[in-house]
């Protein structure tokens, strides 16, 4: 148990640190613009919702699974939650709640054939992901449903005591999931289950129950980011975000989560969705193509897990 | 045991896909022209190829997900090439994406050989860093305006007939190629040395390992293969369309995953087969084929590709869940 957690502190001493030389490389070559007021809310304004999705893909992963549905689930939680508002003027709450329904119903379904039947993870929402974005079409007809009422759009451009609405949800969103991972019994079974499902069984514990709550879960945080996405862009598709996907596993990876499951704490992911915001908003400051930062995103991950393989050493 | 599965796999797909085509007669006659077939096996041969390549990698318990920029980069620069200078050898213009994709592959074997991370992580950033670089570099232009021969060549047939309207058809060299490279496949995991050892690496990769074998060849084999096989049917891709966009390709992962995954293969590795991934592609096309003759609107597409994926994941599971209760009891 000790040797692993050494090797994670390592890591995440290693991420800080890059954070760090990013933030004064960046700075630097865009003259203090990035750490002007003005930018530091822009990134306040977009990280969240990369962020919340990561937290979406966090669990799952935790437990050495994966989740490919959560940006489908995000879209559809907020197509249902717009032809709520449009169509059936619905108030808002209400629509955010039958968003968040409809996300879970689907969460249902997947937690349980992964949880009881054992279909591979990656299997079961890679279909979910093609079944579920076709549901969001059906709906749609591949529109995007626009025009929300005012107390809607608050929640993505709004502001709380200076602080930009989605990076309030998204704060919250960590330290709930925080609490849950780090002090309460479920979260201890999700990092035993990852580390060694064979053992935690043994011990007792119901496999299938954690499975199922940790894909519910993540459909939950998907649907969440699904309404403050549509809300920020004050529209709502089939397809938004998709590129999204493959990031969260990269940021959780970045973060230190072990995507054979057991390892990862939630202050690591969020440096590392960060990272990958910063970088994102330097590039575009200073005007380069957004297809250097993806690439450089790839880099970065590469050049963490080098680092880590050369101080790490001997281990594995 | 695992041959029999894999086996009843395929046994199974073949009587599904025969229900289905039926089905798809009867709905619609001209599901069953030769002329319809013979498009279907043509638009599909770039999945079909680059689904052969996904197979041995999942076999070998590996997975990579970043073909599609490996397949991309490597046409990009070929139809540079050959639209600057020219190039009037079809033959030259086949030979220029092969050691791209090769190289590509040999990038992704060593860094999943060297940092011992899952596959999945270390294609994912190659495929960030490969298609990144190549958008910045390209600036995302297209390519169009082949060399004639280059567009002669995606006419070319093996076999030509002419229908009623007095237009001619027939089965198209690529998809030719597909096949080939199937049998190819099949044979090299069959009956080589180096087909064998990937199945045991897949099967069990620590008892390979003490067994004494030489795990980064088997890894260098098998992402060089897929890099190969994306190099080859980037090529295919180019010539299918007649242009080259770069981002024509990227984003389609996980379609080739489903085939591959529909067809037998597991993502535990040591299970699969050639002919299987071929089933599961055609299943996939004929699936979606149907749907276009039916007219049915293009949204229910994913809706229905998406239900069946998830039911070939459950009985499959169902099906190694009472395998595994059976030998329990034994």
């Amino acid at each position: 148990m000790k040797r692993p957690r050494g090797r994670r502190e390592t890591q995440s001493l290693v991420l800080a640190a890059v954070v760090v030389f990013l933030l004064v490389l960046l700075g630097v070559l865009t003259r203090g613009r990035l750490l002007a007021p003005d930018s530091l809310q822009s990134i306040a304004f977009q990280l969240p919702l990369l962020g919340i999705l990561t937290l979406a893909q966090m669990t799952p992963m935790l437990t050495g699974g994966i989740d490919l549905s959560i940006i489908a689930t995000a879209n559809l939680c907020g197509v249902v939650a717009a032809i709520a508002m449009t169509r059936g003027n619905v108030p808002p709450l209400g629509a955010m709640v039958f968003g968040l329904a409809m996300a879970l119903s689907f969460g249902v379904f997947k937690g349980l054939l992964i949880a009881w039947v054992s279909v591979p993870a990656i299997i079961a929402t890679l279909g979910f992901m093609i079944f579920i974005r076709g549901v969001s079409l059906v709906l749609t007809k591949g529109y995007v449903i626009a025009g929300f009422p005012g107390s809607f759009l608050f929640l993505g451009n709004g502001t709380l005591f200076g602080i930009p609405m989605p990076f309030v949800v998204f704060f919250l969103c960590a330290v709930f999931l925080f609490v849950l991972l780090a002090r309460t019994r479920f979260g201890t079974y999700v990092y035993l289950l990852g580390s060694n499902p064979v053992a935690t069984l043994f011990a007792g514990v119901n496999n299938g129950l954690v499975l199922f709550v940790t894909y519910l879960l993540s459909s939950f945080l998907a649907g969440v980011a699904g309404l403050v996405m549509i809300a920020r862009f004050n529209a709502a598709q089939a397809d938004y975000g998709e590129y999204y996907l493959l990031l969260t596993v990269l940021a959780c990876v970045l973060g230190g989560v072990d995507p054979a499951g057991g390892f990862g704490r939630i202050p690591g992911v969020v440096v590392s969705v960060a990272v990958l915001q910063v970088v994102a908003t330097g590039f575009n400051l200073l005007g380069l193509s957004s297809h250097l930062a993806s690439a450089l995103w790839g880099l970065i991950l590469l050049g963490v897990i080098a680092i880590n393989r050369m101080i790490g050493g001997v281990e594995t | 045991m695992l041959g029999r599965v894999a086996r009843s796999t395929e046994v199974y797909l073949v009587g599904v896909l025969l229900v289905l085509s039926v089905v798809l007669f009867l709905l619609n006659p001209k599901f069953a022209t030769l002329e319809n077939i013979f498009d279907v096996l043509r638009n599909n041969s770039f999945l079909g190829i680059v689904a052969l390549g996904e197979l041995v990698v999942l076999i070998s318990g590996g997975i990579d997900v970043s073909f599609t920029a490996i397949a991309t980069v490597a046409q990009y620069v070929m139809g540079v090439l050959i639209t600057r200078y020219a190039v009037e050898s079809v033959f030259l213009a086949f030979l220029i994406p092969i050691p791209i994709g090769i190289a590509l592959g040999a990038f992704n074997a060593f860094l999943v050989n060297r940092t011992r991370v899952h596959p999945v992580i270390i294609t994912i950033s190659n495929l960030n860093v490969f298609y990144g670089l190549l958008m910045v570099i390209s600036k995302g232009k297209w390519i169009y305006g082949f060399p004639a021969p280059f567009r002669d060549f995606a006419r070319l047939k093996v076999l030509t007939l002419v229908s009623e309207k007095g237009v001619d058809y027939g089965l198209s060299i690529f998809t030719v190629v597909w096949f080939l490279i199937a049998v190819v496949t099949w044979l090299i995991l069959q009956y080589l040395p180096i087909g064998r050892k990937v199945y045991a690496l897949g099967g069990n990769s620590e008892a390979a390992r003490r067994a004494g074998f030489d795990i980064f060849r088997i890894q260098l084999f098998v992402y060089c293969y897929i890099g190969f096989l994306s190099g080859l049917a980037g090529f295919v891709h180019a010539e299918l369309n007649q242009m080259i966009q770069p981002n024509a390709i990227v984003g389609r992962e996980l379609d080739v995953l489903a085939a591959a995954i529909l067809g037998g293969a597991s993502v535990f590795g040591g299970a699969g087969s050639p002919l299987g991934v071929v089933l599961g592609v055609l299943f996939i096309a004929f699936v979606k084929n149907g749907l276009i003759l039916m007219k049915a609107s293009a949204y229910w597409h994913q809706v229905i590709m998406g239900f069946i994926i998830v039911l070939a994941a459950t009985l499959s599971a169902y099906q190694q869940n009472l395998e595994r209760k059976r030998r329990k009891g034994v």
